[in-house]
Formats: structure tokens, sequence, C-alpha cells
């Protein structure tokens, strides 16, 4: 049993390391801010709650894996709070070069 | 070389090139994101020196607040960097800040790596006597027990802190509410933020304050906590500030550091000494001197981030 959620773990984890590289090499290379934008999210949203999946068999009680899932939830919040922000920013000045 | 070890050397290398990217970034912007996010990084070391307390503390002051106040001096320097002033310091006024500058950091460096290996620790005397404070987490118990006066001067100077940014109101404004006066509608994309945020930040911040009797946290984190839902509220303007010279925010204001030094002149008639606590009860006695900390801090630092006033107070 334990060896089935050891090997969950890893994956998850391996998973949302991916999409965190991926969203970073998305963040340096795409070429204007919507994109770079849409890149981030990936990493916010994919990225974390992939590591949050993988961790939550390794908590000690449910108290400290709802917190987990809760501080997921809030960098979703703050993340898409920002992007909206970031976006229409974008939009009212047009790009910045 | 294990893999911790080399995730701490990757976080300290990353540290020192955040920090020299802070350094020579164009513009006051940039900086402050820099700025802002080393002390991100910070307050990761500070985990991996197991500073839990510390790391809370540069995470909500260091990093938030500061990071904060610094976007607002940015925006409103902005005018003034689009037109460089006609001459900068000249090289050699350059090379002598440079040089005091390398000469510094080579002091601190040489004072750190000269350090003994095994330094001069008050630990030990603290753990020993923290069961005779009540508490659990001997940061708490440093702040607001064995070192009480500092902590409440630590707290004087934010109230001060107030008063030098108040004092830069124009005078027919003293007194009134900072910021502009609008009627903007709330930004419907922060509003949401914020009503979705600040019921579980409040919590998030009482919390925080609660445990820190035993656990990492305390009056400062959760207080930053408070001061940072208000902020938002403010920010998506779905409330203003308050005018300064409203009774209510000056007396939350001077709570923290007059309930902290009433409690610690009590001490001398019922405890026999300054800031001593009497027996029994130093725990109840803490937490209510922390109580109105939080408050005080709550409020500090949001009126810190507001300005000065720049409205005519309402009679």
């Amino acid at each position: 049993m334990s060896l089935i959620l050891n090997v969950f773990s890893v994956a998850a984890i391996g998973a949302g390391v991916f999409f965190f590289l991926a969203g970073t090499v998305g963040l340096l290379r795409f070429p204007d801010p919507l994109s770079r934008l849409h890149a981030l999210t990936k990493a916010d949203n994919l990225g974390l709650g992939l590591i949050v999946l993988g961790l939550l068999p390794r908590t000690e009680s449910l108290l400290a894996a709802l917190m987990l899932v809760a501080v997921w939830a809030l960098v979703q919040l703050a993340g898409a709070t920002a992007s909206q922000l970031v976006g229409r920013a974008v939009r009212r000045k047009g790009p910045a070069a | 070389m294990s893999v911790l070890a080399a995730l701490d050397v990757g976080l300290a290398c990353v540290v020192f090139a955040v920090a020299a990217w802070t350094v020579f970034a164009s513009g006051a912007f940039a900086a402050t994101v820099g700025y802002v996010v080393y002390g991100l990084l910070l307050s990761l070391v500070w985990i991996r020196l197991f500073a839990v307390d510390v790391a809370l503390t540069e995470a909500a002051i260091g990093s938030g607040v500061t990071g904060v106040l610094l976007i607002g001096a940015a925006a409103r320097l902005r005018g003034a960097e689009a037109t460089p002033p006609e001459e900068g310091p000249s090289g050699s006024t350059r090379l002598v800040a440079a040089c005091l500058c390398v000469l510094v950091a080579a002091a601190l460096a040489a004072v750190v790596l000269l350090l003994p290996d095994q330094g001069p620790t008050l630990a030990p005397q603290a753990m020993e006597r923290l069961p005779e404070t009540g508490l659990g987490n001997p940061v708490t118990a440093v702040l607001i027990a064995y070192r009480s006066f500092d902590t409440v001067l630590e707290k004087v100077v934010l109230v001060l802190a107030v008063v030098g940014v108040w004092s830069l109101a124009a005078d027919r404004y003293w007194g009134g509410a900072p910021g502009e006066a609008r009627a903007e509608p709330p930004e419907p994309t922060l509003a949401f933020f914020a009503q979705v945020l600040a019921p579980v930040g409040i919590l998030v911040g009482v919390h925080v304050f609660w445990v820190g009797a035993d656990e990492p946290g305390g009056a400062f984190q959760g207080g930053a906590i408070l001061a940072a839902m208000w902020m938002i509220l403010m920010m998506a303007r779905l409330t203003e500030a308050p005018q300064s010279n409203a009774i209510r925010l000056r007396l939350a204001l001077v709570a923290g550091p007059v309930v902290f030094l009433a409690a610690g002149v009590a001490g001398v008639a019922v405890a026999g000494g300054f800031f001593a606590y009497p027996a029994g009860f130093e725990k109840p006695v803490i937490l209510f001197i922390e109580a109105f900390m939080v408050l005080s801090i709550a409020v500090t630092l949001p009126m810190l981030v507001a300005g000065p006033p720049r409205r005519e107070p309402r009679r």
C-alpha cells in the first residue's frame, strides 16, 4: 500500500515540477504579455495542484491535508485575480515593448 | 553533497543573483519587484535555518508591507523618473560610494566569518526558563517576556512612523483622510478578490496570533496579515481610509504600546518589578498584551500605506 502511495506521490510531484518548468520556460520565451500570463497560470494551477495532490498522502492529519488544499485554493484565487488585473492593464495601455 | 545541501547552495546563489538584479535594475518599479522576490527567497532561507517565526515576519513585513510601500513610492516617482536629472553624480563620487559599499560589505563578511563556530548564545537559558512564562514558543517569550521593553519601543516606533507620514500633509488637510476623494466605483476584479479573501485572511491572521503562544506565529505576523486584509479592501475601493483625526483610529493606533507599557508598570505593584508578570497569570497577561498589539499593528501598517492626509477634514 505504502509503495503504491509513494509511486503516486513521486508521479504527481514529478508532473507538477514539469508544469512549473514548462510554465517558467513559457514565461521567459513567449513573445507578448498575454501569452506569458497563459504560461504562468499553467504553473500556478496545474503545477501547484499536482504537487499538493502528491503531498496529500504524506500528510499526518486531515487538518494538515485541508491546509494544503487551502493553500492551493488561495494561490488559485490570487493568481486568477493578478492575471485579470495584468491582462486588463495590458489591454488598456497596449503591450509594453 | 546531499540533495538538501545542494538545494541550500542553489538557494543562496539565487538570493545573490536576485539581490544583484535588484541593485542593477533599471527603474524603481523593476527594482521593487526584485526586492519583493528577494524577500520571499530570504524567507525560504529562514525556513531552512529552522527560524519559521523570522520567515513569517520576513514574508509579511519585509516582503509584503515594505513591497506595497515601495510600489506606492515608485508610482509617485514615475513622473520624476521620466525626466532624468541634468547631471548625475560625478565619476569620482560614484567611485567613493562604491568603495564605501565594498568596505561595509567586506567588514560585515569578515565579522560573520570570524565568529567562533560555537557562537555566544543565550538559547539554553531562554529554553530553561520557558515554562515560567507559560508559553511554548521561545520567540514569543523573548519578545513579550524576556525583552518586553525593546518590544514596547518597537511599537512606539511604528506609531512615530505614522505621525511622520501624517506630518507630510498640507496644513489645511491636517486631520483629513488620506487619498484623493474619488467617486469611482469599486474595481470589480479586485472587489471580488477582496470579498472572498478578507474573511479567510482575518481568520488566518487571528489564528497566527493565537497559535503564536506555542508555535511559530505571533502578534507581528498575525497583525500584518490583518493589516493586509484592510489594505486589500481599501485598494478594491470597498472601503475608505478613515479620517486621521478619528478618535477611534487614534485609540487603535496607540492601544498596543499603551496597554503594554501599562502592564509593565502594573508589574511593579503586582509582581515586584518593571515588566514582571504575576506568577501563575503570565500567559493570560501576555496574550492580553498581544491582542492589543495585533490591533495596533493591523491599523498602523495600512495607515502607513495610505499615506498622508490629502483631503480637508469633515467637520
